[in-house]
């Protein structure tokens, strides 16, 4: 997975095998308007965000308008509707981790990575924190997710060493 | 001790037996744990009996409203010719609550049985279960063993060659806590934003694709396939209190006790032992100051209050709060409570769907003033303020977020008063100087 | 009682309606307005403003009226001091982020939000120390802008695209405080009916360029009228300023339009205010005075054999009906028909930008003045006299006419091409009254908005006029609607009669 906007033209999602598994998921539904947060979760996949190209390639494959899609893409904040470094790192600061220090961890890891502030990419186009509103694992914290993997339990002190998993 | 602790002699292990034990993951080890049983035994049961027999185990919905769940599924038509669905919500979000996790890691198979023996009770042939984005580990165990469950016929055309059909499509959600609402989850699912509904009419009429639905959190679900092999009477009579609340309740504790944790306890097993037997009381040198005892969204307790109430249903109630969804934040006394409030009412501005007046302007400008309030500028009048705020986000909306923003600053200004008031006057610094 | 109806009390008023019906349209039958913003009688109702909250006995909440049937017994209070209180808190809530930038608002005199914060508002506000949410205004289309920062959110725009248009290209983005009305830059506001939204928008966030800054609402003086664009007769507002005709907003009609027009519609009012208009009756040799004009034109139609009626799609039937009866049955007549394509309102059942784009073919069918155009065109050739009221007639068209032995023109704009013996200055339809018959058979009049030009009179007092002077015992109608109730066709239905959203008439079969 790229996180890296580049100008080249647009390249389709819904061709091939992702094709494939859109239609198979569509047996699963009684309406095409069901795959939308399916169809952006591959839009994502296959490209790190969700571009107004992919706006219009979704909108058409499901038959609804691309106002409509953007309107339900900017609901949901895991969507990226901006390019995002290649790892994508949301902090949970709510509450119940905010009281165990979460803050700390948040700080720590825009120090590590370089980042500087919330929602910026690092200069090496590795990394983008952004603050999460409660992952879910409250007692657990701090919780991340770092792209797609969930970590429990960092500190302001395991954070250099987890970011070096991540090249 | 709770998962991830040993078990502690004081829980009831029903639902987390299993938890922390990766082999129960899979189908195989699943049924070498006595899995699917029970919906062997359901698929041979008519629609009313699995409903009398959740009734009689006196079973209510885990995910906060505590409604009997015999009862929801009484609601669903009967006869009316049109496909019906089963919503599974797996969106806990509520902050303080992570239990829903623990069973859809550790036993996905428990949740899916439940699922595939909920759709036999209310004539559906297909639950969707909506687990909320984050949920990336938990999504990807979730969905492998659902694809197990098929490949053994447990789901499918023809589940264990009784001739019915049940399909379970586990459907990611993507970044919205409102989506644990249960319309808006169904909205989620149709591909539409996040939005609650208005109800009339209710999802056992015109729920999901406009069809009659009932939706169940995962916790109620996953307890089903024992009330059906173990009899309800068996359920109801774990608990240690109160004959309206019965079972047992994963209760997710978080914040400053010294082993966080999900614990299963009995209804009624008293609030303080929870805390200080079960999860090791307060860390070294600090005392208790607050609880939130059902998910951020209800009244925060006091030492005094959580002292002689039991956790159940109504020991909580009787003390102003809430068991909603067992998710208990633990606060000692190191917590700034005026920012960790302005700090929940954030988390609702963040999620309000932007629908209703009230919590789309009310929830932001509640956060404005705790922040000017947390930045040592704030005026007299802003409790007053903040109080009459709260008042229009209460009641008045089409769901309860705006509410939820409201409550713990209710709560908040009457039991921590001292501690706003130590802001505005000046005597404490402000913990947001120059921010 | 019938068990379909329900009694309830409003506001300490008594009123029985129809089971199922809304509190908010119930109070509306009790006299009793309920403040709101997202409701809209021909809009699915989300309930979102919250505005028309009202305390209801023995429910434990405030309710959203909109959406809540009446039950029968209840009592509802829309001003107690707990709805009230609600209410203005929601007005409170919808300011702290609106720019109160009034004096430069196109809305500003007709906005919901100004009125009810006039009404029931605090009188200050407490969200003082901080910056308002700012977004950009956008160009949402060839005539719409969206003015984001006045927009409280109420979805009725995003309502009407999906609901009614069944075009859902405007969506609500964002959450929270963060949201804003969205459109996608290759998808604008080009549907047909899309002027509706800026109706609809309770404030000024959707705004018309054409009307940008042309007036401010108090300055208007606004007419019933009916749209002379096709033949569904939509009913419409004219706004006048200074005379001067400056929009044209739909009127409510639930038979006819429901709340809206099209675009066409909407756009086509400029050829009301032309400047270069017959001002006095003119001959071959210069003005006339009226009574000489119309002798001189009762003598042509005593004297020709044959004669031919030219109209344009406006003419009222008081003007067709009073022509008719000047002619003679045995009088060719048509009217032209221009033709362009059925644009509906998908949402709407029978609600189209129609084909036919005259405003009164149906009434010219009714009394018989809607022959066969290009026939009627080719028999002015060699006719005695050629009667043209008001139409804009192609090259090929007036060299016909101008071939006839004697041309009379009912103008509202000279037309040299026609060589007239005698050009009578008419008013239009915003100088006048009348009647159009729509596609339906539906009856409805137009009421005058602005003063005639010059000496200009209606096209059926110059035929009434003309008849009269045929013979010694005749006598004119002294208004229109005398003129419109001795019409044999309309069995002595009176202007009153049709009251403000028209009615059926006699052979409305005829259509169908």
């Amino acid at each position: 997975m790229s996180g890296h906007h580049d100008a080249a033209p647009y390249a389709p999602v819904f061709v091939g095998e992702t094709k494939a598994r859109l239609e198979a998921l569509a047996t699963k539904y009684p309406t095409r308007q069901a795959l939308l947060l399916p169809a952006l979760w591959m839009v994502q996949e296959a490209h790190g965000w969700v571009s107004p190209e992919a706006v219009h390639e979704v909108a058409t494959e499901l038959g609804l308008t691309p106002a409509y899609v953007k309107g339900v893409l900017s609901f949901y904040t895991m969507y990226h509707q901006h390019p995002v470094g290649k790892y994508f790192i949301q902090v949970c600061t709510t509450s119940p981790c905010n009281i165990c220090g979460a803050e700390d961890v948040m700080r720590a890891l825009l120090e590590h990575t370089g980042c500087g502030e919330l929602g910026a990419t690092s200069p090496d186009g590795r990394f983008t924190v952004a603050e999460a509103e409660c992952l879910g694992a409250c007692g657990f914290a701090t919780p991340l997710l770092i792209n797609d993997d969930f970590i429990e339990s960092v500190t302001p002190e395991s954070v250099p060493a987890l970011l070096a998993r991540y090249a | 001790m709770g998962y991830p602790h040993p078990i502690h002699p004081k829980e009831t292990p029903v639902l987390s037996t299993h938890f922390g034990d990766a082999e129960a993951r899979s189908y195989a080890g699943w049924t070498a744990r006595g899995g699917y049983a029970a919906l062997k035994q359901a698929l041979g049961m008519t629609p009313e009996q699995i409903v009398d027999e959740v009734k009689a185990s006196g079973l209510r919905g885990r995910g906060g409203a505590g409604f009997p769940t015999g009862m929801k599924w009484s609601f669903m038509p009967k006869d009316d010719g049109k496909p019906h669905y089963l919503c599974c919500n797996a969106d806990e979000s509520e902050p303080g609550t992570f239990k829903d996790r623990e069973i859809l890691r550790w036993t996905p198979h428990a949740l899916i049985e439940g699922c595939a023996i909920g759709c036999l009770a209310i004539r559906a042939e297909t639950a969707y279960i909506f687990i909320r984005g984050e949920y990336t580990e938990a999504y990807r165990i979730l969905q492998a063993a659902v694809d197990e469950a098929y490949a053994h016929g447990a789901l499918g055309a023809d589940v264990f060659g009784s001739g019915k059909r049940l399909d379970v499509i586990v459907h990611r959600g993507a970044g919205a806590y409102i989506c644990g609402e249960e319309t808006a989850l169904m909205n989620a699912i149709e591909g539409k934003r996040g939005n609650p509904r208005i109800k009339p009419p209710f999802p056992a009429v015109a729920g999901l694709f406009g069809l009659p639905t009932t939706i169940n959190n995962v916790e109620t679900l996953a307890a089903v396939p024992a009330i059906i092999t173990r009899g309800g009477a068996w359920y109801a009579g774990l608990s240690l209190s109160s004959p309206k609340s019965t079972g047992t309740k994963l209760i997710s504790v978080c914040g400053h006790v010294q082993r966080p944790g999900v614990y299963e306890i009995t209804m009624g097993l008293p609030m303080q032992e929870l805390i200080f037997d079960l999860c090791g009381g307060m860390r070294p040198g600090r005392t208790l100051k607050a609880v939130i005892p059902g998910g951020s969204s209800v009244p925060i307790m006091t030492p005094d209050e959580v002292a002689d109430c039991p956790t159940d249903y109504e020991g909580i109630a009787a003390k102003g709060s809430l068991l909603g969804s067992g998710g208990m934040i633990v606060m000692d006394d190191s917590t700034d409570m005026v920012y960790q409030i302005m700090r929940l009412a954030r988390f609702y501005a963040h999620e309000s769907c932007a629908q209703c007046t009230n919590c789309r302007e009310g929830t932001s400008w509640t956060v404005k003033v705790l922040d000017r309030i947390l930045r040592g500028e704030g005026k007299p009048s802003d409790l007053d303020l903040l109080m009459d705020l709260a008042d229009q986000m209460t009641g008045k909306t089409i769901c309860v977020l705006s509410d939820s923003c409201a409550t713990p600053v209710v709560s908040g200004i009457r039991k921590f008063r001292h501690e706003f008031e130590a802001y505005l006057s000046g005597a404490r610094t402000p913990a947001l100087a120059g921010a | 009682m019938s068990t379909d109806l329900v009694t309830l009390t409003i506001d300490g008023i008594g009123v029985t309606v129809p089971k199922g019906t809304p509190m908010i349209e119930a109070a509306k039958m009790a006299g009793v307005l309920v403040p709101h913003y997202c409701y809209h009688p021909s809009l699915p109702s989300p309930a979102v403003c919250r505005m028309c909250l009202v305390e209801v006995e023995k429910m434990p909440k405030l309710v959203p009226s909109c959406v809540t049937p009446v039950a029968d017994g209840q009592v509802i209070h829309v001003h107690s001091p707990a709805a009230k209180k609600a209410r203005e808190g929601v007005l409170e809530f919808l300011l702290i982020n609106h720019p109160l930038d009034c004096p430069i608002c196109d809305q500003a005199g007709e906005c919901e939000l100004q009125d009810f914060v006039f009404q029931e508002g605090r009188a200050g506000t407490r969200y003082a120390d901080y910056p308002k949410r700012y977004n950009p205004v956008e160009d949402f289309g060839p005539d719409i802008l969206y003015v984001a920062n006045r927009c409280i959110l109420c979805t009725r725009c995003v309502r009407f695209m999906d609901h009614v248009a069944e075009e859902p290209i405007l969506a609500v983005s964002e959450r929270g405080d963060r949201a804003f009305i969205s459109i996608d830059p290759d998808q604008l506001l080009t549907h047909e009916w899309s002027g509706n939204v800026v109706d609809l928008c309770p404030v000024g966030s959707l705004v018309s360029k054409d009307f940008l800054h042309k007036a401010r609402a108090w300055d208007l003086d606004k007419t019933a009228s009916v749209c002379t664009g096709c033949t569904q007769g939509c009913n419409v507002m004219l706004d006048t300023r200074d005379d001067v005709v400056v929009r044209i907003r739909p009127r409510a009609n639930l038979e006819v339009n429901r709340h809206f027009i099209c675009d066409t519609g909407r756009a086509d009012y400029r050829w009301m205010n032309r400047g270069d208009r017959v001002e006095v009756p003119m001959g071959r040799d210069g003005a006339l005075a009226w009574d000489d004009a119309l002798a001189t034109f009762a003598a042509e139609v005593e004297h020709a054999a044959s004669i031919v009626v030219l109209t344009g799609g406006r003419a009222s039937v008081e003007a067709l009906g009073w022509l008719r009866e000047l002619v003679g049955p045995a009088a060719t007549a048509a009217m032209q028909v221009p033709m362009g394509d059925e644009r509906p309102l998908a949402g709407v059942r029978n609600l189209a930008l129609r084909r036919e784009r005259a405003a009164n073919l149906h009434g010219a069918e009714l009394l018989g003045m809607a022959g066969d155009w290009d026939a009627a065109v080719a028999a002015a050739h060699g006719a005695d006299l050629v009667i043209v009221v008001d139409v804009d007639l192609s090259d090929a068209e007036a060299a016909r006419v101008a071939s006839a032995g004697t041309v009379v023109h009912l103008a509202t704009v000279a037309d040299p091409r026609l060589g007239a013996a005698l050009v009578l200055p008419v008013t239009n339809v915003a100088e006048e009254q009348g009647v159009f018959v729509n596609r339906d058979g539906r009856a409805q009049r137009y009421l005058p908005a602005r003063a005639p030009r010059g000496e200009a009179w209606p096209a059926w007092r110059v035929a009434a006029e003309a008849w009269r002077r045929g013979a010694d015992d005749r006598e004119a109608p002294a208004t229109a609607s005398e003129a419109f109730s001795r019409l044999a066709a309309f069995g002595g239905l009176t202007h009153r009669d049709l009251g403000f959203t028209g009615r059926v008439v006699a052979g409305a079969e005829v259509r169908a």
